[in-house]
């Protein structure tokens, strides 16, 4: 779905894209992570024909980016970075200007209003289409940017930062929004720095450090168990001494272990008289992962060498 | 997307602001006129504005020549200046391009824009004034004609040669028709054929103006900042205009021909400067639109 060889964007002196190589395949959700400032907009930016690249390649639907901008870009819907409007107009009148000013004439004309209707129904605008968007909440509008992103029906959806501004209930619509669009069959790339959301949210990682992609894999692979298991005890002494050298770490009551198997473990303890309190295999988080490939962010000033 | 922008356009408060402000400037000068009977003396003040008493008919040239010096290009370099600037600070310009509108499509719409815009602020300003001029000036009243003897014959404020100064009582001669500045009388259709002539020009001028305003939106994101670096640009133009040092380039200073509109009211008309109005108006318009296109098909959009 989205290609890319030895992408690289320099502005100036300035690289904020080297040589990234995405590989995002058709149905995948995919989360492209990173600290502030490591280039995941100046990327999605590149992807959409926004920024033209210093060196490398693009390909999007199989089609190169930007020379074929023109056939592929009508199939995606984007929000990038913040969304935008024009505030003295309504959410109605600008999702069928901006619909208006895209490439179709008969058949997006007619289709136009309803498609309209549907994409405020889906983000859950149909009730306030009306009013200007200058009298929007700032969920409001982030909402009405991922509704712009829907008019066209796209193959391919591509948000940057999609969860800013929303409140707790707009982050689980946004996330089911997106999870019902792509068992329709819908790519989704988001681009985040929250981790969360996106552990919540994809199948698929890549993560950004200062213009370098230094991790891509699916999660599922990224989160496989360690072959660890973690071991809650109040009698984390008596453990330590029980497993003399298969434990490889301890934090208070919690022992980190090399061991095959949880149940196995749990029957050892608890024949020799200890009491545990949790037990299971050792799965790292997200945050540890991209924590353990990245840098400081480019937002900690003097950190970089 | 030229529909798009004509929309965005008419549905935007300022648009609407901008013209009735522009219009209200000369309709304010003809209530003052109409209660004082005071006009500037001949050869002072504004073009024409000493002969409307005599000749409501000629208001809408007097309120062109009034709005022109500063009125109309403010308001035209600040939607010019916004036309790409503005949707990159609201960040409306990223979403429009990867709807996906085409950069030279977005440009040549915005230049369509704008000329709607100052057509509709010309023409508004042209209709109120007529209207105010034979309602609030009246076509020919007697008690005017005294003044407006005097001032037959110099009433062009920097319009250079060729006024004939003949007695302005021939324009009443021939029955309610207004006298041209050279004295002599025009047909109402002369009239307006001669005053479209002049919003013709006086539309191109202003496109000059866009021109640069456009430019300089593309290469900054500020609309504010676009919008004044044009209007430097014309008061550069317009100092250089008047210093006799400068005489060598003032042939081809955007400002240096634009009051040549009112030698389409001289009998005949006076067709040299207009003539070279229009070419150096035409220059600075295709310079400056394919430096612009030149710029924005190639920059990189982070706004």
């Amino acid at each position: 779905m989205i290609i890319t060889r030895a992408l690289t964007k320099r502005y100036g002196a300035v690289t904020a894209v080297q040589s990234v190589d995405l590989d995002v395949r058709e149905g995948d959700r995919y989360g492209l992570l990173g600290p502030n400032g490591s280039g995941k907009t100046t990327l999605v930016r590149m992807l959409l024909g926004l920024v033209y690249a210093t060196s490398g390649e693009i390909e999007v639907m199989g089609q190169r980016i930007p020379r074929h901008a023109r056939e592929v870009l009508p199939q995606i819907g984007a929000l990038i970075e913040e969304p935008a409007a024009y505030p003295h107009l309504s959410g109605r009148a600008n999702l069928t200007l901006l619909d208006a000013a895209g490439p179709g004439g008969g058949p997006a004309r007619r289709t136009r209003r309803r498609r309209v209707d549907d994409a405020l129904e889906q983000v859950g605008l149909a009730g306030v289409g009306r009013r200007p968007v200058k009298a929007y909440s700032l969920g409001m509008r982030q909402r009405l940017g991922l509704a712009a992103a829907l008019i066209r029906r796209p193959r391919l959806l591509v948000l940057d930062e999609p969860g800013n501004g929303l409140d707790p209930r707009g982050i689980r619509d946004l996330r089911e929004l997106i999870t019902g669009l792509n068992e329709t069959g819908v790519t989704i790339f988001l681009s985040s720095h929250l981790l969360a959301e996106v552990e919540q949210l994809c199948t698929r990682v890549g993560v950004l450090d200062a213009g370098r992609l230094v991790l891509q894999d699916e999660l599922a692979a990224l989160r496989a168990p360690t072959g660890r298991i973690l071991v809650d005890t109040p009698d984390a002494d008596q453990v330590a001494a029980l497993l003399d050298g298969q434990v490889e770490h301890r934090d208070g009551q919690r022992l980190l272990v090399r061991y095959e198997d949880a149940a196995a473990l749990n029957a050892r303890l608890v024949g020799a008289g200890l009491r545990v309190s949790a037990i299971g295999p050792h799965q790292r988080t997200l945050e540890e992962i991209v924590l353990s490939v990245t840098g400081t962010g480019s937002d900690h000033i003097g950190g970089r060498p | 997307m030229i529909g798009v922008e004509l929309v965005k356009l008419l549905r935007r408060p300022r648009t609407w602001i901008s013209v009735v402000l522009t219009c209200a400037l000369p309709f304010m000068v003809a209530v003052f006129i109409m209660i004082t009977h005071l006009v500037p003396p001949p050869g002072q003040g504004s073009a024409f504005l000493s002969a409307v008493l005599q000749d409501g008919a000629l208001y809408p040239a007097a309120a062109l020549a009034l709005v022109l010096p500063v009125f109309l290009p403010v308001a035209v370099a600040v939607v010019a200046g916004d036309s790409i600037a503005g949707e990159a600070t609201t960040g409306t310009l990223r979403y429009l391009l990867v709807r996906p509108v085409g950069r030279t499509r977005l440009l040549v719409a915005k230049l369509i824009s704008v000329t709607a815009y100052v057509l509709l602020v010309v023409l508004a300003v042209t209709f109120t004034a007529y209207a105010t001029g034979v309602f609030l000036l009246g076509p020919s009243r007697a008690a005017a004609v005294g003044q407006a003897a005097a001032g037959g014959g110099g009433v062009a404020a920097g319009a250079g040669t060729g006024l004939a100064g003949q007695a302005p009582t021939a324009g009443q001669a021939a029955g309610g028709a207004v006298t041209s500045l050279s004295g002599a009388p025009l047909s109402l259709l002369q009239v307006t054929e001669r005053t479209a002539g002049a919003i013709a020009f006086i539309t191109v001028s202003m496109l000059g103006v866009a021109a640069i305003a456009l430019f300089l939106s593309t290469i900054t994101d500020s609309a504010l900042g676009s919008a004044l670096g044009a209007l430097a640009a014309l008061v550069a133009s317009e100092v250089l205009v008047t210093l006799n040092a400068a005489t060598v380039v003032q042939p081809y200073l955007p400002t240096r021909y634009w009051l040549a509109w009112v030698d389409f009211f001289r009998q005949p008309i006076f067709w040299r400067d207009i003539q070279r109005g229009f070419g150096i108006q035409a220059v600075y318009v295709v310079v400056f639109l394919a430096a612009a296109w030149a710029n924005f098909s190639t920059k990189d959009i982070t706004g």
